[in-house]
């Protein structure tokens, strides 16, 4: 059962094509770099995987069923720019997320905190933007989520916080069992942690394929692929 | 294990170029334990699946075993370290040959480029003091074909 499947998936805002017909397998148990510059059609595609945006035509399937209530609860989405509520500590953010989702593991997402030097007792509005950023991570990491995904959890963090937020996915990361996709345009840090890359540009997918096969094949770094292809 | 990646080349090759360099000079010893997968990733920020694909090839090639529940560990077996040797040494040879001839050098010419920079590495040697050691260990192991790169990339 493939984690994500599309079929011929437009969007399109208004009278802007933010996807121009999309079709896209992606196989479980892998972490996939769903990558392209800002505009390609990134957080569009990521947001209808997680139900909160609806194709314009097409079709999606997120392990095996069409998006709904029943998926969405399989799924843990990262989004860009947290939706914390400033007045909760770290500890009531994650009591809150397990009061939303019943596959998160409390005690995980405490010992996460720590792993990421994060104080459970802080107030989010007190946090600087590398530390939402990673707690955001360790809310996601805690949920048994089959499917996680994350957009752009790099942009604008502190490189600190980026390198600790790719260790934590790189070691925290249940394979075998768990799909993740990261959006991102930072590919030159995050490259070696993808098994898969889809390229994407313009609401197209220019390019994807197996990483390491793609590297044997043309003797590039993701990142001078990225810099041809997008 | 301190892997240098080059992100051009596949990761997993290079994890695997990564234990059997160490397997070569004899950092890794037969019984030895190998990093597991997912402290491996964590350090490297590289995939699992990535770094059990190399671990597995690894396996197939026969200089390292897994041990249900214990981890990944470098085979016991006579001549394993010393047929590893051989076996990145034939690369680092075939890799600079391939170098040489894209250079569009002959046979011989390559011969007398590698003793000349051999003997220009010796009298830098004999100034200075630091590649002395690696010298006479690069002139130990292979007498009959001294085109073994002291400085040791991975290639």
């Amino acid at each position: 059962m493939l984690a994500i499947e599309m079929a011929n998936v437009q969007k399109r805002y208004y009278r802007s094509h933010a996807l121009r017909g999309i079709s896209l397998q992606i196989e479980p148990g892998k972490i996939v770099g769903l990558l392209g510059p800002n505009g390609a059609g990134k957080s569009t595609l990521l947001k209808i995987c997680a139900g909160l945006a609806h194709p314009t035509t097409g079709r999606v399937h997120v392990m095996g069923r069409d998006v709904s209530t029943a998926t969405k609860g399989l799924t843990a989405f990262v989004p860009e720019n947290d939706t914390f509520y400033s007045w909760m500590t770290a500890r009531q953010a994650v009591a809150f997320e397990s009061s939303m989702f019943s596959d998160m593991d409390v005690s995980d997402a405490m010992d996460l905190l720590r792993e990421l030097k994060l104080d459970p007792d802080n107030k989010i509005s007190s946090l600087s933007k590398g530390q939402r950023g990673r707690l955001k991570l360790a809310l996601a990491m805690s949920r048994r989520a089959g499917l996680v995904l994350m957009d752009e959890p790099l942009a604008g963090i502190d490189p600190p916080s980026r390198a600790a937020i790719l260790e934590t996915i790189a070691s925290r990361y249940r394979a075998g069992e768990q799909t993740i996709v990261i959006s991102t345009h930072e590919v030159l840090e995050s490259e070696k942690l993808f098994e898969d890359v889809v390229f994407l540009s313009d609401g197209q997918i220019v390019l994807s394929g197996y990483a390491d096969e793609l590297r044997a094949k043309r003797g590039k770094s993701l990142n001078e692929i990225f810099a041809e292809v997008c | 294990m301190q892997i240098n990646f080059d992100e051009s080349i596949p990761i997993y090759v290079q994890i695997m170029q990564g234990v059997m360099w160490d397997v070569a000079v004899g950092a890794l010893a037969p019984g030895d334990k190998l990093l597991s997968v997912r402290d491996l990733a964590r350090d490297a920020k590289t995939n699992p699946n990535t770094v059990q694909r190399a671990y597995m090839e690894l396996e197939r090639m026969g200089i390292v075993e897994t041990q249900r529940g214990q981890g990944t560990f470098i085979k016991a077996g006579p001549g394993l370290a010393k047929e590893v040797r051989s076996e990145v040494t034939a690369t680092a040879v075939r890799s600079f040959i391939n170098e040489m001839r894209r250079l569009r050098y002959s046979n011989e010419e390559i011969v007398g480029l590698v003793s000349q920079g051999l003997d220009e590495a010796s009298t830098a040697d004999g100034d200075g003091q630091t590649a002395a050691t690696d010298q006479t260990v690069a002139d130990g192991l292979a007498p009959g074909q001294p085109t073994k790169d002291p400085d040791g990339g991975v290639h």
